[in-house]
């Protein structure tokens, strides 16, 4: 296991941020840590990162403890952090080449780690940092990350309001490291991007709903889902809401997410009910729950 | 939204806005109706904040033609700003302020007089059902009743159109659906809700979508539309698909 932690617990006065935390994350893995603002993504970043020093609990890296060995840690880690944190003075070749002398090696740009990546970056190599585009400022700061060859690299939010293109072109960058033999952990707000990892946890308020993968994570949805499409979108989730046999009334896009009470309520009966509150032919078929989904029944499940 | 008269709330006529050499919006043309979800959408850097800054009021276009509420940019712009309403997720209240104090400081600003906003104001503090947080620091408030409080306080003076810049960056997947819930049900009373997302899949909530690449505006239209005519199955698949062909 490249990282272990157990019963962490980190209060920041009367705010519990983790509340007895416990993951492994396999070696070469790319693990997810998927949750809101305020789930404690940071608090938990910063603590696998020998930055802070939890109130219970343990926790290491590549079988170093991250209180007792923290200096040891910092050699083998890449960290980027979510605050973007290079220099923005600096053209984009300095930040690479003062990270890379930070370590005591050579910045080379035909290194295999960052090859791919540095040739996204070349055409602005002259550039100072704060004047790139948020997506370029990521990958400059994943290279910067990865430029003294670490054995676990940590992102913490690295596709925060970065947008959707330059966050799916992002995740092939970090797919590409699996190749190379490094573990990633990385968090995200976005519960879309939990397809990206292999394994992901969910948490909420300081807590793990749920550690697993993508694919069984929406397998273990117990319930029935129907998506339902009117033409007054608006009125059918009121409509919906207020119907005996809701357990949970949610918006999708252009359709609605209905997961009845009963496992036996068939879609004919919740067709009829939209069709006696007045709307014209609604559309009701069975359908796989998403993410947000499973996530929303673990939520209420807490 | 009805299909019945269209109403056009916001018009743009060749909207054009220059740094110096950089062209942040390169002649933009489009019209927002009463009542509509408009959804505004683009890559980092595309311009959307720039013509966002331009349609509250705030900053001034270099030329073209803009009409927000049946009121000019240039001239009253002033005007404008008593039209509308705006939230972010970076900058909504006060969290060293109280609920009610959040309320009032808003409310005034709008130019409303003390016995309107203490009887409005109690109203929509018994709507959202928290009236018992009257007195709570911002700060001490759970994520999702902020984001509900926000929303309510930016749409608090009646304005004709709600800009929302990223409304829902970082909420959970419950208080994210509820904001939406929130959205519709403003739309559906008459207001224009005009909204940014890096979220694609909130692009399908919208009425009409327009999508923004390096200072234009190269898609504009219906959310079912945009899908059929790139041969997409989502909207994030359209995104992805337009803004790649641009580079």
């Amino acid at each position: 296991m490249r990282i272990i932690a157990q019963h962490i617990t980190k209060s920041y006065g009367t705010i519990k941020a983790l509340d007895d935390v416990s993951f492994l994350v396999d070696h070469g893995e790319l693990f997810g840590v998927i949750g809101p603002d305020g789930a404690g993504k940071t608090t938990l970043f910063r603590i696998l990162t020998t930055l802070l020093v939890p109130d219970k609990g343990d926790a290491w890296m590549n079988g170093m403890h991250t209180v007792k060995d923290y200096k040891a840690i910092r050699k083998i880690l890449g960290y980027m952090p979510g605050k973007f944190s290079l220099y923005q003075d600096l053209s984009v070749e300095e930040n690479l080449k003062f990270f890379a002398s930070i370590f005591g090696k050579k910045f080379d740009k035909d290194f295999a780690l960052i090859k791919d990546i540095y040739a996204q970056l070349a055409p602005f190599k002259t550039r100072l940092a704060g004047h790139l585009s948020g997506g370029m400022k990521q990958k400059l700061a994943l290279c910067c990350a990865l430029i003294h060859t670490p054995e676990i690299l940590v992102l913490d939010e690295p596709t925060t309001g970065v947008d959707a293109l330059s966050r799916s072109e992002f995740w092939d960058m970090i797919t590409g490291l699996k190749n190379e033999g490094i573990t990633t952990i990385v968090s995200t707000p976005y519960m879309d991007e939990t397809a990206r990892c292999e394994r992901v946890a969910l948490v909420q308020d300081g807590h793990i709903l749920q550690i697993d993968t993508p694919a069984r994570i929406i397998e273990s949805f117990q319930r029935k889902l129907f998506s339902v499409k009117t033409n007054n979108l608006y009125k059918a989730l009121t409509d919906l809401k207020a119907f005996d046999s809701a357990h949970a009334v949610y918006p999708f896009g252009q359709t609605i997410h209905f997961v009845p009470k009963d496992e036996g309520l068939e879609k004919n009966k919740i067709q009829e009910y939209l069709v006696e509150a007045g709307h014209e032919n609604p559309e009701v078929e069975p359908d796989r729950p998403d993410i947000e989904d499973c996530f929303m029944e673990l939520m209420r499940n807490e | 939204m009805n299909n019945q008269q269209k109403h056009i709330i916001i018009s743009a006529r060749d909207m054009v806005k220059r740094f110096g050499h950089f062209t942040a919006n390169d002649h933009l043309n489009f019209e927002v109706y009463k009542g509509e979800i408009f959804g505004f959408l683009g890559a980092n850097g595309a311009g959307k904040t720039t013509a966002i800054r331009i349609l509250c009021g705030l900053s001034k276009p270099t030329s073209g033609e803009i009409k927000v509420a049946g009121l000019d940019v240039y001239r009253n712009a002033n005007e404008i700003k008593k039209n509308i309403g705006y939230m972010s997720q970076k900058f909504s209240l006060y969290e060293n302020l109280t609920v009610w104090e959040n309320i009032r400081f808003f409310a005034g600003i709008y130019g409303m007089r003390l016995k309107d906003i203490n009887a409005k104001g109690r109203q929509m503090m018994e709507r959202l059902e928290i009236e018992h947080l009257r007195n709570k620091l911002i700060a001490s408030l759970p994520t999702g009743w902020r984001q509900k409080l926000a929303f309510s306080i930016a749409i608090f003076h009646e304005p004709q159109i709600v800009f929302l810049d990223e409304p829902t960056s970082g909420v959970d997947p419950v208080t994210r659906k509820q904001f939406w819930e929130m959205i519709y049900e403003t739309a559906q009373n008459g207001m224009t809700v005009f909204v940014t997302t890096h979220y694609m899949d909130e692009a399908e909530y919208c009425d009409r979508v327009t999508i923004m690449t390096e200072g234009k505006i190269i898609a504009l239209d219906t959310p079912q539309q945009l899908k059929k005519q790139y041969n997409a199955n989502s909207m994030d698949e359209v995104f992805r698909k337009l803004a790649r062909n641009i580079e």
